[in-house]
């Protein structure tokens, strides 16, 4: 192993096409992932963001807060549960928003949530009127102090703060209490206004096993609810499990392009170093002792190529103005797309072992008939 | 057959001293009815037949004989690369006969050395790890290597080209590199593979002098393959080989 170590230091010109390779794989893999990931953060940071464990919407709305609708006599079964420590109202509207300062065709796209239970890094309900904003609205402009104009009946609301990561449905999102909701939905949206203490959705605190809680609510209500976890909840969002399979995919094939190349490149020097094994085993190097020095230059080749990617990935990170292309990396993303490039670079060297195995120590005393 | 092979390897079971005073009267290398054969589509092809040959503890032999002679087989058998067909191997009181390929990859790490016609020093490593690279790929005693190759490169005068790497080196000095290889897991044989082949005259019989002085030195027994019969006055004997067949 010590000698591949070496041949890695005083030959790395012999390394330089694989290296390059699989570090455009390695940034590839992990640009991917960045995306899937800030894809993903910003349809479903709202939901991510809640302090509870359990979400329950009207059983007839698919489970969409959209087309959900809690009744006030629903909420009280909910708090009567046994299990549940607390219940509090959610709700939503998606509109046009813009600057109160700046003209009508400058829109952006904004979710506006009405919520009694505080999310996290977002404080208690603001009075009404008051919201506290996404950060990724500052791209938009927005800061503290600003006015928004939102939707058609331009419904006048002030940012009072911002929270991090609680986007939903890939647009910023505002954060206001119930009546600030009620009172922008029914001004903007007639047809989808709401009666007093009606809600959209319930966030539920449990005590104890969540599985049973949500069984025992939806059972409450006679059925008239149904009671998912947050991660139900996440997975249920329109697109978004199909959006991390289409990219998991894409990923799973990138990486398998970096196995195919680590199996070509160590073939290729296998076949190179034929007559070096032929000595090296004629002094009595064992196929396995070879084979693990392979092992090692392809791991050593693949960890520098996840460490730039993983340099490259958070570079990129920290250049991309907020709110422009959702990218997120992350040190749990960087390590594990590393830890399948070297997965990777392991399965790609086994067809190296072969070549290895059959190489005679003949070959080096000008025999091997 | 097999019961001289216990006999001789029930040596190695008796106490180090008692082991080493036996082993002094133990050839380096005793062949008997060694016979080798490669099959080639449907026919046989004998690389070696019916080879007896007794090689003393610090006997040099030159082996002789014309290109496809099988001195190339002789010297793979003799050294553990390959195995024979039928007939004996004994080397330094061990029989190797039937050894399983993992064996005799332990036995070519233990107990024989090998210079190559090409020379075929590793290019990326330094003389001196040339020859700590039999320490490296056996069981690990660096200390001892690290004396054991200085000691070495100092006695080949090559203490001042040390850290140097093979393109570095003449072709002569090359060839004291591999030597001072094949010399450092202290073997009782040590097989030369046409060692003069890719230096001139004057070159080529330095390097021999040089090879007798080294085993005579160390009690080292040495087969020395040639084409060359201007260096078999080095040898103690020179042992002629033609169609596989043996003639002293």
């Amino acid at each position: 192993m010590r000698i591949a170590l070496r041949e890695l230091r005083r030959r790395p010109g012999r390394f330089t096409v694989a290296a390059v390779i699989l570090t455009l794989i390695a940034i590839l893999v992990m640009f991917l992932g960045g995306l899937l990931d800030g894809l993903t953060g910003s349809s479903t940071g709202a939901l991510r963001a809640q302090k509870g464990e359990l979400i329950v919407f009207s059983s007839t709305s698919r489970d969409s807060i959209v087309r959900s609708r809690i009744e006030p006599s629903t909420a009280r079964q909910v708090e009567g549960v046994e299990g549940v420590k607390r219940a509090g109202g959610l709700g939503s509207v998606q509109l046009g928003a813009r600057l109160s300062d700046s003209g009508p065709r400058d829109l952006f796209p904004v979710v506006l949530f009405g919520y009694e239970i505080p999310p996290s890094d977002i404080g208690p309900p603001p009075p009404a009127g008051k919201v506290i904003a996404d950060e990724s609205l500052e791209a938009d402009g927005v800061g503290v102090g600003s006015t928004l104009l939102i939707g058609p009946a331009r419904s006048r609301v002030e940012v009072i703060g911002f929270a991090t990561d609680s986007r939903y449905a890939g647009q910023g999102t505002l954060w206001g209490s119930l009546d600030t909701w009620r009172t922008v939905l029914a001004k903007n949206q007639p047809g989808a206004r709401v009666g007093p203490d009606v809600v959209q959705a319930l966030i539920v605190q449990t005590i104890g096993p969540v599985g049973g809680v949500a069984t025992r609510i939806d059972r409450a209500t006679g059925e008239v609810t149904s009671s998912l976890t947050i991660d139900q909840a996440i997975d249920a969002l329109p697109g978004v499990s199909q959006q991390q399979a289409v990219f998991n995919q894409i990923i799973g094939i990138t990486v398998l392009v970096a196995i195919l190349v680590v199996a070509l490149f160590f073939a290729l020097i296998t076949v190179e170093r034929t007559p070096l094994y032929g000595v090296l085993k004629a002094l009595g190097a064992s196929s396995s002792s070879l084979f693990a020095g392979v092992l090692v230059q392809a791991f050593v080749v693949t960890l520098v190529a996840c460490i730039i990617g993983g340099l490259a990935a958070f570079l990129l990170a920290a250049l991309i103005p907020p709110g422009s292309i959702p990218f997120v990396a992350s040190l749990g993303r960087v390590l594990g797309s590393a830890a399948f490039l070297l997965l990777a670079a392991f399965i790609g060297c086994a067809f190296s072992f072969r070549r290895v195995l059959k190489v005679d120590p003949a070959t080096a005393i000008g025999g091997g008939q | 057959m097999e019961n001289g092979g216990e006999n001789v390897n029930a040596l190695d079971e008796q106490r180090p001293g008692v082991e080493a005073e036996a082993l002094a009267d133990v050839p380096a290398l005793t062949l008997e009815e060694v016979r080798k054969t490669y099959r080639v589509g449907d026919s046989e092809v004998v690389a070696l037949d019916r080879a007896d040959l007794t090689l003393g503890r610090d006997e040099i032999i030159a082996l002789v004989g014309p290109s496809g002679s099988g001195k190339t087989t002789l010297c793979s058998i003799a050294g553990g690369i390959l195995s024979p067909t039928s007939g004996r191997v004994v080397v330094s009181g061990k029989d190797i006969s039937d050894y399983s390929p993992r064996q005799l990859t332990d036995f070519r790490r233990e107990s024989v050395g090998f210079v190559f016609q090409t020379v075929n020093l590793i290019p990326f490593l330094t003389a001196r790890e040339n020859l700590l690279v039999v320490d490296e790929i056996g069981r690990r005693d660096r200390k001892r290597a690290a004396a054991r190759a200085d000691q070495l490169l100092d006695e080949l005068g090559l203490s001042d080209r040390a850290s140097n790497l093979p393109s570095e080196l003449s072709g002569g000095q090359k060839q004291r590199v591999a030597i001072g290889r094949a010399l450092m897991n202290e073997p009782a044989l040590v097989m030369f593979d046409e060692p003069t082949s890719a230096l001139d005259t004057k070159l080529g019989e330095q390097t021999v002098g040089l090879i007798r002085d080294e085993m005579k030195s160390r009690g080292t027994a040495a087969i020395i393959v040639t084409h060359d019969d201007r260096i078999t006055r080095y040898a103690d004997r020179t042992v002629r080989i033609t169609d596989g067949r043996l003639d002293s």
